[in-house]
């Protein structure tokens, strides 16, 4: 009743019927070509660096970012990263298979556990889905190879970003999932995340770790 | 919430002799506006950004029955469900029902300015929920009793010292010599109390600051990450949203997020946005098992037929407010309701009466800051100037100011009389005012010359210095042109 009250009232609000044709095309044909706007010049000339692009904005929102060259290079690089910020040598995945693949084996005393994040854990490591350059922005998608309480309950999240994924704008990562998953395919949640939790809310001032994760590492790493 | 804008006068007043919100206050142009000023600079299609982005909620709008249904369809397809509700009453036994029918006992929430304005905390609390505010500033607020003062800043009106002292009351079972002198410390305590909270909740509650029609997904743009563990922790997700939230597409949506962080924190974009489309799959091993969305009109449609529509294309970044010379020196309170600053005086009296709201449009100096920073390019100084005219039309103006309008517009009407009189009283003004040059007090200005002397005017009106200064001109360029 509500729903067909308001629907009415919008309807007589903007002097529409609903069996107006020309409008019903209007909105069909932009959910069906999906405008975008010019991207940003940042990113927008063809041989930009979309990488260092990345980096710089990511960085910029104190996060902390690595370029390791080949995936045997990650182990190593989050046992260093933990063993600087003096956290325990362990994390928590999900199954994603090229994360399954890391061996931590070369690591001693390195705890790898599998599943969603529970309360006590210490890190979480995801595989992003995609980086988008022009804020250093990584694509995060829900589901079971990358349960999405790994990237909010532990106090480090670690997110693993290959190169030849990081695209120029937001845009390019939705086209990008509506080609892999299919069209409007959409996880239950997709996360951009463009640094550390953070908040302002006392007196102003900046303090990074609000709710989640305290400290956010991001491995640009060749596809694995 | 009860309604004090009527009262702006008075609340104003209390506000600018409230030393520690001036101090909070105080933190605005070197804060949130110069770090706008600086986002904006390393964004150089900025400009055209805001074109399109009032482009896209105004095809929005004119389009949003149509939107609304294919966003409905969406979320039903991706196993969610919609609820309509045309009042805030509606929405919150809604909401009350959807949490009762779980056997929930404890929520958490996110963010959400409509949740304010339906009254969502009281409406559940009365029924024996417990309701905890997440973010760190909705969180102070609620264990000071106190409501929002700005709407992404929300504790903002604060200093550091009162969180202390709140914190201290409040957690009393934490060691009473722990120290909390730097901020880091207060949010840590925060940090431990709410983790808890996150933890043990039925159903989390977030606002949407977008809906996306293309996909059924709604948008929460935050840096905290509460609003991530409010709604994936729990069985249950709502989201309360006003149905001038639905925009096209994904595509739509990344043009408006551009505009919003650098807008609202000037961040190139915050730390979490998060698309949250329908509840847990079949295989995924966390998130909610049921995903609601609850659908507020409370006054949008009747809006989105008034000459007020162009209100609804507001995103909700708080620029216009951190902008506004009337916000800076009397904070969000003294506007009485929930939205304050320039979007609210344009917006509340829709909302809650011209009656009530209508004072809030005369708390402007028309200097047109907002509408400058508005990425929305919502002319708020004209939507002001207009609900003048409508409280004036409805006799709502005091009397005085009706008589002063009204004597004045008479002169007015009737220009050379008016130069002949304003001629007559600026040197009238000038031997007034004698040697001193100034007035020290003044009938029907005392509001005035009660803080400072009032200049006297210098013995000629504009129009005269300004014939003047042509004629001068006009004899100049005639001696350069003569041989």
């Amino acid at each position: 009743m509500s729903r067909a009250s308001i629907l009415g009232k919008v309807r007589s609000a903007l002097n529409a019927t609903t069996d107006d044709t020309e409008r019903q095309a209007t909105v069909a044909a932009r959910l069906r070509d999906l405008p975008r706007v010019t991207p940003p010049q940042r990113v927008a000339a063809p041989n930009t660096d979309l990488v260092a692009c990345f980096v710089g904005e990511l960085e910029r929102q104190l996060a902390t970012v690595k370029e390791v060259g080949d995936p045997s290079e990650i182990p190593p690089a989050i046992a260093e990263y933990l063993r600087a910020q003096n956290q325990p040598l362990g994390l928590r995945h999900g199954s994603d298979p090229r994360l399954a693949d890391l061996d931590f084996s070369a690591v001693p005393n390195f705890e790898v556990k599998t599943g969603p994040a529970l309360p006590d854990d210490s890190c979480g490591l995801s595989y992003a889905f995609a980086g988008v350059a022009e804020t250093g922005t990584m694509a995060l998608l829900s589901g079971p190879e990358n349960p999405v309480t790994l990237g909010f309950l532990p106090d480090t999240h670690i997110i693993i970003v290959p190169r030849d994924r990081i695209l120029a704008t937001y845009e390019d990562a939705f086209s990008l999932l509506s080609k892999e998953k299919g069209a409007g395919a959409m996880p239950r949640t997709l996360n951009l995340i463009s640094g550390p939790s953070r908040t302002a809310d006392i007196g102003g001032r900046i303090v990074i770790g609000a709710h989640g994760p305290r400290r956010l590492l991001a491995l640009v790493t060749a596809q694995l | 919430m009860q309604p004090t804008s009527h009262d702006f006068k008075s609340n104003a007043r209390t506000a600018l002799a409230d030393h520690q919100l001036q101090q909070a206050l105080s933190g605005l142009p070197t804060g949130l506006v110069a770090q706008r000023a600086a986002a904006r600079d390393r964004l150089p299609e900025f400009e055209a950004l805001r074109d399109y982005g009032r482009d896209i909620r105004n095809h929005c709008l004119d389009h949003l029955d149509l939107y609304l249904e294919r966003y409905e369809a969406q979320v039903t397809a991706a196993g969610g469900h919609v609820h309509w509700a045309e009042t805030a009453e509606d929405a919150c036994t809604a909401i009350l029902k959807i949490c009762e029918s779980a056997g929930a006992k404890m929520v958490t929430k996110g963010k959400s300015m409509v949740s304010e304005e339906i009254g969502l905390n009281a409406h559940l609390q009365a029924a024996g929920l417990e309701v905890v505010e997440t973010d760190l500033g909705e969180y102070i607020l609620q264990i000071r009793d106190e409501t929002p003062s700005h709407i992404i800043a929300p504790a903002i009106h604060l200093v550091q010292d009162q969180v202390e002292n709140d914190f201290r009351r409040q957690h009393q079972q934490l060691p009473k010599d722990r120290r909390l002198e730097e901020p880091a410390e207060l949010v840590d305590e925060a940090r431990q109390i709410l983790r808890q909270k996150f933890l043990s909740a039925d159903v989390g509650i977030t606002g949407a600051n977008f809906l996306i029609a293309e996909t059924g997904s709604s948008i929460i743009v935050t840096n905290e990450g509460n609003g991530d563990l409010t709604q994936s922790l729990p069985k249950l997700h709502i989201v309360i949203a006003a149905i001038d939230k639905v925009v096209p597409t994904l595509n739509d949506a990344s043009a408006l997020l551009r505009l919003l962080a650098r807008s609202a924190t000037g961040q190139e974009f915050t730390s979490y946005t998060t698309f949250s489309t329908g509840p847990r799959r079949a295989d995924d091993p966390d998130g909610p098992e049921a995903y609601h969305v609850i659908l507020l009109d409370n006054g949008r449609s009747e809006l989105l037929g008034s000459e007020f529509r162009e209100v609804l294309r507001c995103i909700r970044c708080g620029a216009c407010m951190n902008h506004c010379p009337v916000y800076n020196a009397v904070g969000g309170h003294a506007y009485g309701w929930v939205y304050p600053g320039p979007i609210g005086a344009a917006l509340n009296p829709a909302l809650i009466g011209v009656k009530e709201a209508g004072a809030l449009a005369n708390a402007s100096t028309f200097c047109g800051r907002c509408e400058s920073v508005c990425p929305m390019r919502i002319p708020l100084p004209k939507l002001m100037r207009r609900w003048r005219e409508i409280e004036f039309e409805n006799g709502d103006t005091p009397l005085l100011t009706r008589w002063a309008l009204r004597g004045w517009a008479s002169v007015a009407l009737w220009p050379s009389a008016y130069h002949r009189l304003s001629s007559l009283m600026v040197r009238a003004l000038r031997l007034g005012a004698g040697k001193r040059g100034a007035f020290t007090w003044l009938p029907l200005a005392s509001g005035w010359t009660a803080g400072r002397d009032l200049p006297a005017p210098q013995g000629r009106t504009f129009q005269q210095l300004w014939a003047e200064r042509q004629k001068a001109a006009t004899k100049k360029t005639d001696a350069t042109e003569t041989p």
